[in-house]
């Protein structure tokens, strides 16, 4: 059952991602965006992390792609224009994607080898943090660092966005 | 049968039946306002089908069912007919997670609801966040200045509201300590309706923003800004017909449905009674499963009817007093109310 669905989920998400890149109409890639974050959730679920699943919905599905479609309603966009394209980015950029790739899978496929299975980063599956409790006593007491500093960050990024939008002299 | 058979039908069974409930529920929702407004606005409202027009939903549907189903040239099409779709499947999407009645286990199987999620509570914001994509396709693929403008007040609507209804959640599960609604109904029922989260739990304020938001949301009355009629003639649905305008209307009514669902279980202790856990359960088995159910379903109405009632007294708000109001006083506010149900569960613990 659970092969099955990854399989299904798993091919939603790849022909997602493919078709992003086909599509001329920027409201079209945004689209197969959205359908390539909701099979990745789905895959979280059937990974049993639950939190993660429905926060890759409500964040990126629903919180940032939505601004995305929003920005391409509001200002119209139109059909992308093809051009030729850079001989660099073909003559250099398919070797690099390669290699890249090959790197990924062989450190991937290592790893796997060396543990076991059923763990992942040597934390057995059924492990997962399923409650609220056990996922914010790793935030706020583990992990308080790197979250504190997750949200500064983001508290930057807004002060810059505000900055750079203030229009000079409006009150 | 194996365990995983039994399963598979007992959940297809619950899906079909909560969907047919679910679903004439819409339709009398709609009899509902119509009746009420009337009343409101001294008049019957709907009255010649049938006794006091109880089959008047029955004659809409055949009538949204017969009209012509027109696609208008110069739209978009693939998104122009899957737009009503999104917006219908979100809103029968969260039914799934919402418990109606007690945790009564038969042959493994939860029978009052259709599936118990760790993370219910985070399921319905997501599903909620979705079904922008449902009205905003719909405005932008329709090709139309009049769909488009209700389609952007739409989406930026449902981004600025929902925040402030996801932070007046936040107090709630504090008390709780769970993402769970069956734990949180639990948590309500323990002294009856003086532990409903509306009274001791001390969360009427998350209460009030909640409902704010939630109309919002929904797209009703007093912000029903994106199908303004005198602005917009109907806003993101002005090209749909037939039963693609009808799939927005059922999207609408049901989100109602849910959205009272919702509070009933998050503010008003659930399918609990008056009288909660003080009193023992009954034992006979028939009143055990089906009073906590007559329960929810009278809360879950009071809530409709409180929301037809505001739709036939307020006036509409101006745009900018919309954004206004959800930026900067409902959020800050869900905030302050963070805060302080901290530190009240910080000082009594």
């Amino acid at each position: 059952m659970h092969l099955i669905l990854f399989l299904i989920f798993a091919g939603f998400c790849l022909a997602g991602a493919v078709n992003l890149l086909l599509q001329t109409h920027p409201i079209n890639s945004a689209l197969s965006l959205i359908v390539v974050m909701s099979s990745l959730a789905v895959l979280y679920l059937l990974l049993g992390a639950e939190f993660l699943a429905i926060a890759q919905i409500i964040v990126y599905a629903g919180a940032v792609m939505v601004l995305f479609t929003f920005v391409v309603m509001l200002l119209n966009v139109g059909e992308e224009e093809k051009t030729h394209g850079s001989k660099v980015a073909k003559i250099v950029g398919f070797p690099a994607i390669f290699v890249f790739f090959s790197v990924i899978t062989t450190v991937l496929l290592e790893a796997q080898r060396r543990l076991d299975m059923l763990k992942m980063g040597g934390i057995q599956l059924s492990d997962a943090m399923t409650t609220i409790r056990e996922l914010s006593q790793v935030l706020f007491t583990d992990m308080l660092l790197p979250f504190e500093l997750t949200s500064v960050l983001i508290l930057i990024a807004i002060l810059g966005a505000v900055a750079l939008a203030r229009k000079e002299g409006h009150s | 049968m194996s365990i995983f058979w039994i399963f598979l039908l007992l959940s297809i069974l619950k899906v079909v039946v909560v969907l047919v409930i679910f679903l004439t529920s819409v339709a009398y929702t709609v009899l509902l306002e119509r009746k009420l407004v009337g009343r409101i606005q001294n008049r019957w409202g709907p009255s010649r089908v049938g006794p006091f027009g109880l089959l008047q939903p029955l004659v809409d549907g055949a009538k949204l069912f017969l009209k012509e189903d027109m696609i208008p040239a110069g739209v978009y099409t693939p998104l122009y007919l899957l737009a009503p779709l999104i917006a219908l499947g979100c809103s029968l999407l969260s039914i799934a997670v919402i418990p109606f009645g007690e945790p009564i286990v038969w042959h493994g199987v939860r029978l009052f609801e259709i599936a118990d999620l760790n993370v219910g509570l985070l399921i319905i914001l997501g599903v909620t966040s979705i079904s922008v994509y449902g009205i905003a396709l719909a405005g932008w693929s329709s090709n139309n200045k009049y769909s488009l403008l209700g389609a952007l007040r739409s989406s930026a609507q449902m981004i600025s509201y929902e925040l402030a209804l996801g932070l007046s959640l936040v107090g709630i599960v504090l008390r709780t300590g769970s993402l769970s609604l069956t734990e949180i109904v639990r948590v309500q029922n323990v002294h009856g309706i003086a532990s409903w989260n509306l009274f001791g739990g001390g969360q009427f304020i998350a209460f009030l923003i909640y409902l704010t938001a939630a109309y919002a949301e929904t797209n009703r009355a007093p912000f029903d800004l994106p199908e303004a009629e005198t602005e917009l003639t109907g806003g993101y649905h002005t090209e749909y017909s037939s039963m693609k305008f009808a799939m927005f209307f059922m999207a609408e009514y049901g989100n109602m449905i849910t959205v009272g669902c919702v509070a009933t279980l998050l503010f008003l202790g659930g399918w609990g009674s008056l009288m909660g856990d003080l009193i023992p359960p009954p034992q006979n088995f028939f009143l055990h499963a089906v009073m906590p159910i007559v329960w929810f379903v009278a809360k879950v109405f009071g809530f409709l009817f409180l929301y037809i009632w505001v739709r036939g007294t307020l006036p509409r708000f101006r745009y900018d007093q919309l954004m206004g109001y959800g930026w900067k006083y409902l959020v800050p506010v869900a905030m302050l109310n963070i805060v302080g149900t901290s530190l009240a569960m910080a000082v009594f613990p």
